[in-house]
């Protein structure tokens, strides 16, 4: 693994990904460093803060948890949100699947736990196989160290940065838009971002967080018709 | 917070993941199908796109985020590198959000 990164970092064909993955993963880190506060001042410990991250690794899920929790609701309530947050990655997995190569089962299991929102977008937006492949291992390490360091630190600090003062909750959505922007030239693609986007906006108010978004994965069925 | 919602999360986060990804596998599968399940990114993250800039909760909110993602939307179409429209964005919505 290690090994392979390396000789992806020296590919000068994936300076641009490496680039994009640094920046993503230096907002990512700020985020973290904010959920170890949150999950700290929630009630959490450290080790269970960190574990979290470790094992939970979907940023969504992780602060959804924690701020049922923070509110004072049970465990319950906190799990049914949370869960629901972290289904989108089935349908990810679903997607990567078609992208990374049948490979070893270790690597599988390892690409799994790398299953989600950035991984995703960045393999995407790659113009063919071979960088989509090394944007999603690229993205998934860095993003991997980024969350959990900023976790750490977070927990241990107790006090840290306003992420929204930088405008880091729009380094997101704004980052998302340059990465399936290479795909809308393809009338079908831009099609299923235009329905998924849809969809999403007009499921907000009526629905639990989380099924919004599970519920544009249903724009791919116009990939039905020839 | 307790040890059981930390792990049980985990498991939960952990077999979304892995069904995903093994379920198709590299079986061999309809091309309509297929058709389908490459779809999948564009539609789910123009949805995160849309959520991530106008929600808040279950409300739908117009704030400093909706102009720091315009800024990326003519970033993007100008072809600038992911780097800048992801600074710019960022930047855009951080100046908007001290004067507001």
């Amino acid at each position: 693994m290690t090994a392979a990164l390396r000789r992806m970092a020296r590919d000068p064909e994936l300076r641009p990904v490496w680039g994009a993955c640094l920046t993503l993963s230096a907002a990512v880190g700020v985020f973290a460093v904010s959920f170890g506060v949150g999950a700290v001042s929630a009630g959490a410990s450290v080790a269970q803060t960190c574990v979290m991250s470790l094992l939970v690794f979907t940023g969504a899920s992780q602060f959804s948890a924690v701020s049922v929790i923070g509110a004072g609701g049970s465990a319950a309530s906190a799990m049914g949100g949370a869960v629901l947050l972290a289904a989108r990655n089935g349908v990810y997995g679903l997607a990567m699947s078609r992208r990374l190569p049948a490979g070893r089962l270790a690597t599988r299991l390892l690409a799994a736990q790398w299953t989600i929102d950035e991984t995703t977008a960045m393999s995407a937006a790659q113009p063919d196989a071979r960088r989509s492949r090394a944007a999603f291992w690229i993205t998934g390490a860095s993003l991997y160290c980024c969350w959990n360091i900023g976790t750490l630190i977070g927990a241990l600090a107790g006090q840290a940065i306003d992420p929204l003062a930088y405008g880091l909750d729009a380094a997101f959505p704004a980052g998302y838009v340059a990465m399936i922007w290479p795909l809308l030239a393809e009338r079908r693609s831009a099609m299923a971002a235009g329905l998924g986007a849809v969809i999403c906006l007009a499921l907000i108010p009526f629905t639990p967080v989380g099924v919004p978004i599970l519920c544009a994965a249903l724009a791919v069925l116009i990939g039905v018709r020839r | 917070m307790t040890w059981g919602l930390v792990l049980g999360l985990a498991a939960f986060a952990y077999a979304f993941k892995v069904i995903g990804l093994v379920v198709v596998g590299d079986r061999r599968i309809p091309p309509a199908l297929d058709r389908c399940l490459m779809l999948i990114p564009a539609a789910l993250v123009a949805a995160l796109v849309v959520k991530d800039t106008f929600s808040s909760g279950q409300s739908l909110v117009l704030d400093a985020r909706a102009a720091g993602v315009a800024a990326a939307v003519v970033a993007a179409w100008r072809r600038a590198p992911l780097l800048v429209v992801i600074v710019l964005g960022a930047a855009v919505t951080a100046g908007v959000r001290r004067l507001g």
